[in-house]
């Protein structure tokens, strides 16, 4: 399903690829050609660190169809350290209880899938808890969803 | 100038209507209301609907609604805006009539929720956002307010339960409307025994989506039917705005802007000062957007409108009554459709048939609808003529 629709936006989902402004040097996630601060025309590719804080966060109980299987689960708006704001899931959370400010950077996961219909998983950013020990894997690295 | 008068009010109950269709619900609405005009004719008829090319594999709604309704070869046709669409078929009338395009106007607000199970409406819901930076990462409309909610809370420093008055009056306004879906009183306990359905979001913070239709006929003063049986309800202010789709990429997340512009215009158009209002049906589709309204309208200070509910003053009596009706939270939702009840609770009011819940001696009552969280926003003033 809507194959082409994932396909254009491979860019956007795998790796955070923005524009900067080349007027204002504003950096825009997802890239829209205008830049929605100045005005200008921005084409200029951008890939953001994918590192940001929580600004808000809810825990989903009910999920819609397509993201049952995950239910319940954590969604954020993240503002990422480049300026613009994003919404994603949190992941890899352990006992660590979400807090807004709470440091987290990108990771890739599987967002969705169409249950018994033919079609593709749709993967894409997630965010998690930056790790502060330089020692430690992230708990659950392997984990998908 | 042009008067723009409200003519004729229609509605069915808000609920689950298993034994109604999309079309039976519409045209029961409308026939109502083309009755309570006292027999007026359109000659268009606008439609306000999100979901029933999705719910009900149903578009082109102005060819099946003046089929049905009998309203023969008439301009019709659906303006979409979210949950501001039966609101923006209003202002479309209102706009056809004062162009002079159009003399008698019907607007039918009319959606069709309950043949889905509920994760497969929700999905459908939540196209209302944007899909590709919203829907597809995992959010709904709920989830989105949820979000907001849980902002306001931290920058507010506010415990879970907070904004519980908006629930509270809301449902005490219900009980005496008889077109609302939940009709019993809801206490402090019980608002506090409610499940959760996205932190901080409990089921009485986010209005039931569910079946409805409602409908205005509107004409210009002088096209009145002689004998026209109501006081007369004029259309006084019209206002509409946008704001960014996503809420994560406006510059004043907890601002809801788009509705402070909406209102502001259609008010000044009106030749009002807000002062000057005595109820205001706002949308409270979840409950932090009605906070967020009052206080970006300046109806109360930053941080403080949840206050105000629970001090009273938007009850009915109060300094400012809201939802008098129920509001979405205790009438329902009906999505699509819900900008229409809006103002067919509005004339209610201002005809002075609201019955138990009658705000005293109203004269103009200001409604507003919103797509999302303010990513559209519609709004109208409505003033009864002095005697």
């Amino acid at each position: 399903m809507e194959n082409p629709r994932y396909w254009r936006l491979k860019k956007q989902r795998y790796s955070l690829l923005g524009e900067v402004c080349p007027h204002c040097d504003s950096k825009i996630f997802p890239p829209r050609d205008i830049c929605p601060e100045c005005g200008g025309e921005a084409k200029t590719d951008f890939a953001f660190s994918g590192k940001g804080k929580v600004y808000s966060y809810t825990v989903m109980r009910d999920a819609p169809a397509g993201y049952e299987q995950n239910a319940p689960y954590t969604v954020a708006i993240v503002a990422l350290d480049e300026g613009p704001m994003v919404t994603a899931q949190l992941t890899d959370l352990g006992e660590e209880p979400v807090r807004i400010g709470m440091p987290v950077e990108m990771v890739t996961r599987k967002l969705r899938e169409d249950g018994e219909k033919k079609g593709i998983l749709v993967y894409g950013y997630k965010f998690r808890p930056i790790c502060f020990h330089e020692n430690s894997q992230p708990a659950s690295q392997g984990q998908a969803g | 100038m042009t008067e723009v008068v409200i003519a004729g009010i229609g509605q069915i109950p808000v609920g689950e209507h298993y034994t109604l269709s999309l079309r039976s619900m519409g045209v029961q609405a409308l026939t109502r209301a083309l009755k309570d005009s006292g027999g007026l004719k359109p000659d268009a008829l606008y439609i306000g609907n999100l979901l029933s090319s999705m719910i009900s594999h149903q578009s082109n709604l102005g060819a099946l609604f003046t089929d049905y309704g009998r309203l023969d070869s008439i301009e019709a046709f659906t303006t979409e805006a979210a949950g501001a669409s039966g609101a923006a078929a209003l202002r479309l009338g209102v706009l056809a009539i004062l162009s002079g395009q159009a003399d008698t106007v019907a607007v039918l607000g009319v959606e069709k929720w309950s043949d889905l199970v509920r994760a497969d409406a929700e999905a459908m819901i939540t196209q209302e956002l944007d899909y590709d930076y919203e829907s597809i990462p995992g959010l709904t409309s709920t989830s989105q307010a949820a979000l907001i909610q849980q902002r306001y809370l931290h920058e507010h420093d506010l415990e879970q339960n907070a904004l519980s008055g908006f629930a509270l009056l809301a449902h005490a306004n219900a009980v005496h409307n008889p077109f609302a879906f939940y009709r019993n009183p809801l206490t402090e306990e019980g608002y506090a025994r409610a499940g959760m359905l996205s932190d901080p979001i409990t089921i009485f913070d986010g209005a039931t989506y569910a079946d409805g239709a409602a409908a205005l006929v509107l004409t210009r003063r002088e096209l009145l039917p002689r004998g026209y049986a109501h006081p007369v309800i004029s259309v006084m202010g019209s206002g509409a705005s946008s704001d960014a789709l996503s809420w994560h990429d406006r510059t004043e997340p907890m601002s809801f802007t788009a509705a402070v512009r909406a209102i502001d215009q259609a008010v000044q158009q009106a030749g009002l000062s807000k002062e000057q209002i005595d109820l205001f049906e706002l949308d409270d589709a979840f409950s932090i957007y009605a906070a967020l309204t009052l206080e970006g309208v300046g109806l109360a200070d930053k941080g403080a409108a949840w206050k105000m509910a629970r001090d009273g003053e938007y009850n009915i009596g109060g300094r400012l009554p809201i939802l008098t009706m129920g509001g979405c939270l205790a009438r329902g939702n009906p999505i699509g459709a819900k900008g229409v009840y809006q103002v067919v609770e509005a004339v209610t009011q201002l005809r002075g048939a609201a019955g138990a819940n009658q705000v005293k001696g109203a004269r103009a009552a200001l409604s507003l609808a919103l797509g999302g969280p303010a990513s559209t926003a519609i709004a109208h003033v409505l003033k009864r003529e002095s005697e």
